[in-house]
């Protein structure tokens, strides 16, 4: 595979067309091509979580799906979460003041909200289950638990 | 809260807001003096030295001269001036200094960077006193205006306020016309707000920046773009070199055949530049370039030394190093006699312990930006250490350092590792070939295979003990390679070849009487670097696990002997405080205790650590409760930072006591991404209990760090309690603790 292909993708409600090689992971097009760098890179083998976004409402690392795989899914980046910043997910990492260098974070809330989104009410054990597929060097697991916690409240 | 964080500098805001200006610069300089360098009103252009800039809107600009990685700081320093010059925090804005002298930190290198939890120690007094400069400036232009006394003068914060008159006036208001006084004195610690008047400091304020971490806002340095950037990924040689282009004598192994026509054939790759460390493929789009730098088929260059190196058995060789007593290194610290106090003593004791290499793990991986066009540089990089970074592009391009501006982003993770500069000198040599700008990324696995790991030690301490019991006699040896050797040459030769950063915390602060502190230099060639606390998690896991067992030799309770041997009343109230917490002395059900106190060295910090462990026998897997932490930083101006931070050192610290490794055979190492380098997760993490103890100590330290060092020997201290078991080797993985519960 040398060349390129064009490729139309749903991103955030809106449709972009793009030129990359068909194998390129769904994340590169997202950050470089389309410079939507909030969803970030941190392994590129399912081992982190950084590279979280929706994908058709569900959360999937965007480094393990081809572009060439994407079809007409609707995706959603961290910047389409919400429009100004108050989805009750990102509200209560506010108010936990969960990030700390803050890379990982784009990639925790999203799994965040698909979590609560299949399951409003998670128990503690739910919680850990679905966010322990995130690597966070800083350490802030303790505070997405409880920040995932504040969110199911309502934020 | 309506606050703007900015990692990027934007000189031009000025002329976007208009209606007036006043900005101050100083010059930091160690002990307690500052030095005003300019103070002018309605600048047109921005100085390179500026710290504060008031606005005639009421906007507050404060310079952070440091770099942002998780530890807050981007809040906490502007907010130490802020608190001096009485500034509304809300109208704050944090702005990232370029690098400048008058941007330096006194104690860090005279430079700007982030490392060895100096920037709070390093920037407290001068920030307080150059915010306190700044309020006295905007009184004395509202006495001159008003003609009063300014003693007749107070602040509210951003206004001033004369009681008398009833007349207020806000700093932006002054701004729009204030001149520097010409017989104002310089600053000194008289000007400064007395703690009960503190509005800022002590009290948890929201981090500035944190808004933008949750919707992708915040830029870090792999989310640079630039106008027509190129993409690098690079293919390095397949052993473990990482050179430092700092160091002058550093091994560069590189390519002495390159086959690139496969990856010239790719869409999208535009050229292929051989480096003298590797070979980058360039090109308009990322990917391309990845797959472009698998497809090209390269030869190497033999004869790094690291070649023959094998970490588990060059561990061993420490090992023997360390007992051998004709081997001899360089000791430091040393007091008393200690061969009398041996040749004395009713009874000694020896313990062994050891450290396998781990690695930094900063979820951004190594990366940088860099402009190169008609001489003049810009760079834009993730960096833990600005002044390096620019002394690396002009070291690497010959170009003058005026000619290169470096801007800091905001870093996903530091840990030591930024303050490498490998990608800096790869994005300017890249960007000057190609003429435009190019954007190196690093993958996880370059990350992992290009390291600059934790030395991997081997530790040999003895004890004397004089007939009551007393510990009289004290020599702890460490066997290790260097990492001053390759970063900073210069500080291993001023001590004469003990490398204070691999012996971090060695230098026992214990009442022994008889002390011997001793390292033995084994270069091999492998890349070392700072990683989060340095020496410190080393040392203390082999001094607190050793305590622990001369202890258990003495028939003593561990919290008894540390309080024994601790002189000075920190420390104490610290071990006190942690054992009171963790409730020492009640029996638990299947669990057991066990304490490591860190003096914290350099930084400081003291704490003190209990973990309560459970082991399953079968499998030899340790399951970690519950960590106690207490601690004693001196002034805490961010109490829920400090928490945050303790909090961070602790889990640093548990992944390399626990899980952590990075091995290397024939020099290469042997994980290549988080499958294989396994850190702590959701599921791992124990409940944590952090408290503050005010022990009346008023001084700065940092808090990035002391976290680390005592969790390990807590938690071998612990195994040890409840299975007899002593840990000796760290990571304490499964099989290691089944094994040592057999013997
Ligand atoms: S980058 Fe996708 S899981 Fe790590
Ligand atoms: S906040 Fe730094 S990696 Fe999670």
């Amino acid at each position: 595979m040398t060349q390129m292909v064009t490729a139309t993708l749903l991103i955030n409600g809106a449709a972009q067309t793009v030129r990359v090689h068909p194998d390129t992971p769904l994340l590169w097009v997202l950050r470089e091509t389309l410079k939507l760098t909030g969803t970030k890179y941190g392994c590129g083998a399912a081992q982190c979580g950084s590279c979280v976004v929706h994908i058709e409402g569900r959360a999937a690392y965007s480094c393990q799906t081809p572009v060439s795989e994407v079809g007409n899914r609707p995706i959603t980046t961290i910047e389409g979460l919400s429009p100004d910043s108050t989805h009750p997910v990102q509200r209560a990492w506010i108010a936990e003041q969960v990030p700390q260098c803050g890379y990982c974070q784009s990639g925790q809330i999203m799994r965040a909200a698909a979590l609560l989104k299949q399951n409003p009410r998670p128990t503690r054990e739910d919680i850990i289950a679905e966010m322990q597929l995130h690597l966070c060097r800083c350490g802030s697991y303790r505070r997405v638990v409880a920040a995932v916690e504040r969110a199911a409240r309502g934020g | 809260m309506h606050k703007r964080a900015d990692a990027e500098h934007h000189p031009s805001r000025r002329a976007v807001l208009g209606g007036g200006c006043f900005t101050l610069a100083f010059l930091l300089t160690p002990g307690r003096q500052l030095r005003v360098m300019s103070a002018r009103a309605q600048p047109t252009t921005l100085s390179a030295n500026t710290w504060v800039s008031i606005y005639a809107d009421g906007t507050i600009e404060i310079m952070c001269p440091t770099s942002e990685m998780g530890q807050g700081i981007f809040t906490s320093l502007p907010l130490i001036l802020a608190e001096e010059m009485d500034a509304d925090w809300s109208r704050v804005r944090v702005v990232q200094a370029p690098v400048s002298p008058a941007f330096a930190n006194p104690v860090h290198f005279k430079s700007q960077g982030v490392g060895g939890s100096r920037s709070l120690r390093g920037y407290w007094m001068p920030m307080r006193l150059a915010g306190a400069h700044a309020r006295t400036v905007l009184l004395a232009n509202a006495a001159t205006r008003w003609q009063v006394p300014r003693a007749e003068l107070t602040t509210e914060p951003s206004r001033v306020i004369h009681a008398a008159s009833g007349r207020s006036i806000s700093y932006g208001e002054i701004a729009a016309f204030a001149s520097l006084p010409a017989d104002l004195p310089a600053p000194t610690e008289a000007d400064l707000k007395p703690q009960s008047r503190w509005r800022l400091i002590g009290r948890d304020v929201p981090r500035v920046e944190v808004p933008s971490k949750v919707n992708g806002a915040a830029t870090f340095g792999i989310d640079v773009q630039r106008p027509d950037m190129l993409y690098a990924s690079i293919l390095r040689a397949p052993v473990a070199t990482c050179p430092h282009p700092l160091y002058t004598q550093a091994v560069v192994i590189g390519p002495t055949r390159i086959d690139d026509r496969a990856a010239l054939a790719i869409e999208g790759v535009t050229q292929v530049v051989a480096l003298d460390h590797g070979v980058a493929v360039l090109g308009t789009d990322y990917w391309a370039t990845v797959k472009g730098k698998q497809a090209l088929k390269v030869e190497w260059q033999t004869g790094a030394k690291s070649e023959r190196y094998d970490s588990l058995t060059a561990l061993d060789e420490f090992s023997a190093i360390a007992r051998d007593p004709s081997r001899k290194g360089v000791a430091r610290g040393n007091t008393g006699d200690v061969a009398a106090a041996f040749e004395t003593a009713a009874r000694t004791l020896s313990g062994e312990f050891s450290s396998e290499h781990v690695y930094h793990a900063a979820m951004e991986p190594m990366n940088a930006t860099a402009s190169v066009r008609d001489g003049e540089v810009d760079l834009w990089s993730p960096t833990q250490g600005q002044t390096w970074a620019r002394d690396t592009v002009v070291k690497t391009l010959g170009v003058a350092p005026d000619k290169v501006r470096v801007h800091t982003t905001f870093l996903g993770g530091g840990f030591g590792i930024k303050t490498e500069q490998l990608t800096t000198a790869e994005a300017v040599l890249l960007s000057r070939a190609a003429g435009k700008p190019v954007k190196v990324i690093w993958s996880r696995e370059d990350d992992i295979r290009n390291g600059a790991y934790r030395p991997a030690a081997a530790h040999r301490l003895e004890a004397a003990l004089d007939a009551a019991g007393r510990i009289t006699g004290w020599k702890h040896r460490l066997v290790a390679d260097s990492v001053l050797l390759r970063a900073r040459t210069a500080q291993l030769d001023q001590f004469k070849g003990f490398d204070v950063v691999v012996m971090s915390g060695a230098v026992t602060t214990y009442a022994i009487p008889n002390k011997h502190h001793e390292f033995i230099h084994q270069d091999r060639g492998i890349p070392l670097g700072y990683w989060s606390a340095n020496g410190a998690g080393l040392t203390n896991f082999a001094i607190e696990s050793f305590l622990d067992e001369i202890a258990g030799a003495l028939g003593k309770d561990p919290v008894a002997l540390r309080l024994e041997l601790l002189g000075e009343p920190r420390g104490k109230r610290v071990v006190e405080a942690v054992a009171a917490m963790a409730q020492w002395d009640r029996k638990r059900e299947g669990t057991a205790l066990g304490i490591a106190y860190s003096d914290g060295g350099e930084w400081n910090c003291k704490c003190a650590q209990v973990a309560e462990v459970s082991v399953d026998r079968r499998s030899g897997v340790v399951k970690v409760h519950k960590i106690f932490a207490a601690v004693d930083p001196g002034i805490a101006v961010q109490p829920d930072h400090l928490a945050q931070q303790i909090e961070t050192g602790i889990l640093f610290g548990l992944g390399a006591a626990l899980r952590e490794r990075i091995t290397i055979e024939d020099g290469r190492v042997q994980q290549a991404n988080f499958g294989a380098y396994d850190l702590t997760r959701s599921r791992d993490v124990p409940e944590i209990e952090i408290k503050i103890v005010d022990t009346g100590h008023r001084g700065m330290s940092g808090a990035g760090q002391p976290g680390v060092p005592p969790v390990a020997p807590a938690v071998a201290n612990a195994i040890a309690a409840l299975t007899g078991a002593r840990m000796r080797r760290t990571p304490m993985l499964p099989e290691r603790v089944q094994a040592a519960m057999k013997r």
